[in-house]
């Protein structure tokens, strides 16, 4: 296989450089009430991994100093950090845009049937996992009752605003497959996803977004096990666009763990590769100049964000 | 060989390109046009491939096309109504060639 970084050489890409920091996509925690068989971070009920206080009010103050303009929330299921609300009320307060990535049945937990108006009156982005619109295949992925709890959960959203095409309150739903292929085009199934769920179960959404599964943690187990690897490796490497580079993730976000440490995405913090050697180690020592412009760290794993028509945090990355 | 069919042979299919490249060619690029999304979507068009694979039978186009359907965000459900179509069409198919033999008989008995 040809190494990542040999392959952006031949586009021309000597380095991959960063283009600016306009999204802290801040990891609260690997902690979740969800164990999903593709989850990158092996996050699930007993993992103690959590952000603490001090760190989120770093994060408070990165966000304050440099005026990111975007704090894209994750985990585990970020809600379940007991200062997951401390947080969002003090970025509210500066006017930063709030993105949540819920896992939808966390609205369900003992002392979170309040999130629904939570993130209403607070006007939280949401990106919900949905992987798709059948019982068997959401419960086989994600554990068993999900499904149920999720149209649930999406009804109640729908009910404080949420999906609503002129309400301002944006309820996104992440797809991602349910084994070892590559995501359909977003804009053919977000069409299948709004009448499968508008016929069905009268749910409401504004946008689908694809996202690939990282062949990394819990996901790259089963292709192991199932001897799937080799040939889902193989689809990402050939599967390789160039179109996808200029709009990669890692370009525009800087990703906080649920420790301080600062990482280019989520999938380098699940693999422990931090930032280059010499750029700021932690959230306390965050400089946006230097972040802004910095050499970006790669690894195989990269594949999994070119492949077809890309893939990442905000759905696809270039067109058919 | 250990078996007739190989999973990896699938890999291998430009190979039959070594030596008529120009035919090979023509077929990849009227094969690619088939598939591309026109009046029919490429889903639809990868349950009708699955379908067809299941009529001739051909391993390498059902490991292809049951990838490709659910690549193409279809489900088990509807992967296996296009199925029961290609079972449907081929048992309709036995069953009015049926009509022929009534033919051959009625052509040779008093």
């Amino acid at each position: 296989m040809l190494p990542f970084a040999r392959q952006l050489e031949h586009l021309g890409y000597a380095d991959l450089k960063a283009e600016n920091v306009s999204t802290l996509q801040v990891n609260l925690g690997w902690r979740c009430n969800q164990a999903c068989k593709h989850c990158h971070l092996m996050a699930g009920p007993h993992r103690p991994e959590q952000m603490e206080r001090d760190t989120i009010d770093a994060v408070i103050r990165v966000a304050a100093r440099w005026s990111i303009p975007t704090v894209d929330l994750t985990g585990g299921a970020p809600e379940l950090n007991p200062h997951f609300e401390y947080l969002v009320e003090q970025l509210d307060r500066l006017g930063t845009h709030i993105l949540t990535r819920s896992n939808l049945t966390i609205l369900f937990e003992p002392g979170k049937e309040h999130l629904a108006e939570f993130y209403r009156d607070h006007r939280v982005e949401l990106v919900c996992s949905l992987p798709y619109y059948q019982e068997d295949l959401v419960d086989r992925l994600r554990g068993k009752g999900v499904f149920q709890k999720s149209l649930e959960a999406l009804r109640r959203l729908n009910r404080v605003g949420y999906g609503e095409p002129d309400s301002g309150l944006r309820l996104n739903l992440m797809y991602n497959p349910a084994g070892a292929y590559l995501p359909p085009e977003q804009g053919a199934l977000e069409v299948q996803f709004r009448r499968e769920l508008a016929d069905r179960y009268d749910i409401r959404f504004h946008r689908l977004l694809t996202l690939l599964n990282m062949p990394i943690g819990r996901f790259k187990e089963f292709l192991e096990r199932s001897r799937n690897y080799n040939r889902y490796m193989g689809k990402l490497v050939s599967g390789f666009n160039p179109a996808t580079v200029p709009g990669l993730m890692c370009r525009t976000l800087i990703s906080v763990a649920w420790d301080g440490r600062l990482y280019d995405c989520d999938f380098n913090q699940a693999l422990d590769r931090p930032l280059l050697e010499g750029l700021p180690r932690t959230i306390g020592e965050f400089d946006l100049p230097t972040l802004a412009t910095r050499t970006i760290r790669l690894g195989d794993h990269c594949y999994g964000c070119t492949a077809g028509l890309g893939s990442s945090c905000g759905g696809r990355l270039a067109q058919n | 060989m250990s078996h007739y069919y190989e999973e990896n042979d699938l890999e291998r299919f430009d190979e039959i390109g070594k030596y008529r490249p120009d035919l090979y060619d023509i077929f990849m690029n009227y094969y690619q046009g088939v598939m591309s999304a026109g009046a029919l979507t490429t889903r639809e068009k990868a349950l009708i491939a699955l379908a067809v694979a299941h009529a001739v039978q051909c391993p390498y186009c059902i490991d292809a096309y049951t990838r490709g359907s659910l690549s193409a965000g279809s489900n088990l459900e509807e992967m296996t109504e296009a199925i029961h179509v290609a079972a449907a069409i081929r048992g309709g198919a036995t069953l009015i060639h049926g009509i022929q033999a009534v033919n051959a008989a009625a052509k040779i008995t008093l």
